[in-house]
């Protein structure tokens, strides 16, 4: 019988970064991937590291996060493509700048300070490129963007190299529990551990499920282009609310268009079908943002498979009918960011029992 | 010429690619009384083969052959059947619901179709040795197009290396039309012919054998044939000689064109991107679709014919089609007149006779497929053969993997020219095989299009609800 400290299920950065951060505590994880790590929305996200426009329930983690993001080399051994040149929320007309203006006094009372309400000139001083209809909008300095499938990977290895053992191509068929373990029964043989982390992404709900927890979560892949290169043209990653959109050139010149048309998804194929009527809603869009782009070429289209809750907010906490077991999935599509911070304060929590970063409002509970 | 907006929203058949095999299957369905449209992204119909039939600058029938010829009856066939026959419009998508996104011109559309017949054809296999880069070195594949198309053909030095029956038909086509070629560098393994051997009687039977005789003479006559195991082109900004050993001597070329051919092999990119299941074919050294005798796919209503279905040749393909083609009837219009199936079963059975002992002959060296070094493998991202190797040899298992470490594949040809070279070169470091290492995964676009083409699809009702979020 294989025995660990804690199983881990699912190996996208987040079940990679809590693996990491418990075998920095000296507890020895095995981390279960049933097919290998990165290989759907931790890998191929839009790579976006943002605190900007959070729900204030997460605002804590996110905040956790980036200070891990800004050392994330001396973290994982790898710089996983990191830099910051903010992210910037446009407004698109005054109305939209109005809305922005408020939540920024909101948070400022609430002591959060990095979103900062910018005017037309420093919106055009920070993105030359955009469309001169835009009134202003946010920012959020410290933000950037890194390469999100070998930001995964590095988690990956550096958490195997700190005593974490990480089993690919492998699934986990039940989960019950033996005195004082649960036994995790998997496709290659059965595994004990007195704690399990459920990180299984858009499949965690079948693990919930185990533990006789049902959670509404809605499997979705959001849809990400990426054209040819182009000149560099723009530094900091670009959102905007009224419509869906976020954008961002990397180093290389290609730029990365997505912003959360979704696609059609299959989890139990592994498989997602574009819709093209939506993709282009989004070029649509950047047309009009950054007429720049318009004679771009785009190379490739994809998107990959995740799990939405219904507040659009994630599931980090104890099981609220499973002593033992923690929650950390439901990213709705913005949990890239979250990695780092929430594998720590995960490991923390699972360590220890408790934590000291805020996780209220998170838990599995409320969908009781 | 037709235009994106004179298409209809859905056909019941949509065949993509106008070669031999796209030809026939419109011209058979279309006969049938299928609403049928055939896209092909060239300015004429043809596919390689028959590239710009009916309209190439040569004019005497002998330089290019009879068999090119044959391409105009097929043409003419299609055109008179009835079928839309859309050139200049390039397919970009495919989805496993059979939807065809589809650019002409600029503008693109998406067409519902009750059917798909994949026909894209083959494309040449990757010859990565070192400098094949360099300004200069070119394909054979490009050379016979702009023979076929502009009526080009080299003046300067011209060396052509590697082998297959297309590299000696190119060399008689050029010779023939006054171009000039210095040698042909035979990279094929002499040791080829211990496993071909045993198919050689049924290649004596089939249509190939004479031809092949005929065109292995005529070209030997006239050029020098030299058998080599490696090659290297050498230059600074173009260039400037070819290197390659001859037993345990090195010989140089001077040479200002050096043309590379190691046979063909599925463009399997546009079937990949729909979800059709692919399989490993130890023979072909190559990637092809799984299929029914029909020519269906895994992906119901999507059938692959012509050499995309695996490598058989251009009148193999024209039977292939119709076979793909009489399927799509029979699933639409089952009471439809069709011609005996029977009949072109076996005329494509004598067509593939002499496969074996041809794909066994032609198969290249181990060295030419899986280079070592700094020879490039992903010409988009400068990729080297190192790299993977290195790559290969931390971990990596595949070539998905691989992407996301090297970038190789991601550039505008989606592995075109890298895909085959990244998974063998995976498997050989890992000891495991191609079939087990896999291919890259695909995604639309399987062709760039530009920002303006997708903003011209017409604006959908779902655009509408989704700015209210």
């Amino acid at each position: 019988m294989r025995t660990a400290d804690v199983v881990i299920v699912g190996g996208g950065i987040h079940g990679c970064s809590t693996a990491l951060h418990l075998a920095l505590r000296g507890l020895r994880p095995i981390l279960i991937e049933k097919d290998y790590a990165g290989r759907h929305a931790s890998g191929v996200n839009a790579g976006g590291v943002r605190q900007l426009a959070r729900d204030l329930h997460e605002i804590p983690l996110s905040i956790a996060s980036m200070g891990l993001w800004e050392r994330i080399e001396e973290l994982v051994g790898d710089d996983c493509g990191f830099e910051s040149h903010g992210t910037v929320l446009v407004a698109e007309n005054e109305t939209e700048l109005a809305t922005f203006r408020a939540r920024v006094e909101d948070l400022r009372l609430r002591g959060f300070t990095h979103e900062e309400l910018i005017d037309r000139a420093e919106l055009k001083r920070l993105v030359p490129a955009v469309a001169d209809h835009c009134p202003g909008g946010v920012v959020s300095r410290r933000d950037g963007a890194a390469d999100p499938f070998r930001t995964t990977q590095a988690f990956r290895r550096r958490a195997i190299e700190k005593g974490a053992e990480v089993l690919e191509g492998v699934t986990v068929t039940g989960l019950t529990k033996v005195g004082a373990n649960w036994r995790v029964e998997t496709s290659a043989g059965p595994i004990e551990a007195p704690k399990v982390v459920n990180a299984a992404g858009a499949w965690a709900d079948r693990i919930a499920a185990m533990l006789g927890e049902p959670v509404p979560l809605t499997v979705v892949a959001p849809m990400l282009m990426v054209t040819s290169r182009v000149p560099a043209f723009i530094q900091p990653v670009v959102i905007l609310r009224g419509r869906k959109l976020s954008f961002k050139q990397l180093a290389n010149g290609t730029v990365v268009i997505g912003g959360g048309h979704l696609a059609t998804s299959n989890r139990d194929r592994n498989e997602t079908v574009l819709d093209w009527d939506r993709l282009a809603i989004s070029v649509r869009t950047v047309w009009e943002l950054f007429p720049a782009m318009r004679a771009a070429t785009i190379v490739r289209a994809w998107a990959g498979i995740e799990a939405y809750m219904p507040d659009g907010i994630p599931v980090v906490g104890p099981s609220s009918t499973a002593e033992g077991v923690f929650h950390q999935f439901g990213f709705s599509t913005h949990g890239f960011q979250l990695g780092p911070g929430t594998g720590a304060m995960m490991a923390e929590l699972v360590a220890t029992g408790s934590t000291n970063t805020p996780i209220d409002g998170l838990g599995i509970e409320r969908f009781r | 010429m037709t235009k994106a907006s004179d298409l209809a929203p859905s056909y019941d058949l949509v065949v993509i690619g106008g070669g031999p095999a796209g030809l026939a299957a419109a011209a058979l369905a279309a006969r049938a009384g299928l609403a049928t449209v055939l896209f092909d992204e060239n300015p004429g119909v043809g596919g390689q083969i028959y590239r710009a039939i009916g309209f190439s600058p040569v004019k005497d029938r002998t330089i290019l052959g009879e068999d090119y010829w044959a391409g105009a009856e097929l043409a003419a066939e299609a055109k008179a059947s009835g079928a839309s026959i859309v050139t200049g419009a390039t397919v970009w998508s495919l989805d496993p619901a059979r939807l065809v996104g589809v650019s002409i011109a600029g503008q693109a559309r998406l067409i519902q179709a009750g059917r798909v017949i994949i026909a894209t054809g083959s494309l040449e296999r990757p010859f990565p040795v070192s400098g094949w880069t360099l300004p200069g070195v070119m394909s054979a594949g490009g050379a016979q197009t702009a023979l076929k198309a502009q009526g080009l053909v080299p003046s300067g030095r011209t060396v052509m290396a590697g082998g297959g029956p297309l590299l000696w038909l190119l060399a008689a086509q050029i010779m023939r039309a006054g171009g000039r070629l210095d040698a042909i560098l035979d990279t094929m393994p002499r040791r080829n012919w211990l496993r071909a051997l045993a198919h050689l009687p049924d290649f004596v039977l089939s249509p190939y054998f004479a031809k092949g005789l005929k065109l292995l003479r005529e070209v030997r006559a006239k050029v020098r044939v030299i058998r080599t195991d490696r090659i290297e082109a050498v230059g600074g900004d173009r260039l400037r000689e070819v290197v390659f050993t001859v037993g345990a001597d090195e010989r140089r070329m001077p040479a200002d064109l050096l043309l590379l051919h190691q046979g063909v092999v599925p463009n399997v990119n546009l079937a990949i991107a729909a979800g059709v299941a692919h399989a490993w074919n130890e023979r072909q050294l190559c990637f092809e679709p799984v299929l029914d005798g029909d020519f269906t796919s895994s992906v119901p209503g999507i059938a692959v014919a012509g050499d995309g279905a695996g490598i058989a040749g251009g009148t193999a393909a024209a039977e292939r089609g119709r076979i793909a083609a009489i399927a799509a009837v029979r699933a639409l219009r089952p009471a439809a007149a069709v011609p005996d199936l029977q009949t072109i079963r076996q005329r494509l059975q004598r067509e593939e006779m002499g496969r074996a002992f041809l794909d066994w002959l032609n198969r290249p060296a181990d060295s030419f497929r899986q280079p070592t070094g700094d020879t490039i493998v992903c010409r988009c991202e400068e990729v080297t053969a190192r790299q993977v190797r290195d790559t290969a040899d931390m971990g990596c298992e595949g070539p998905n993997q691989m992407k996301a470490f090297l970038r190789c594949g991601m550039g505008p040809c989606q592995g075109r020219l890298c895909g085959l070279t990244v998974t063998e070169l995976i498997a050989a470091q890992r000891g495991t095989t191609p079939a087990e290492v896999g291919y890259y995964r695909l995604r639309p676009p399987v062709k760039p299009i530009t920002l303006a083409e997708l903003a011209s699809l017409p604006i959908a009702e779902a655009e509408r609800k989704a700015v209210e979020r």
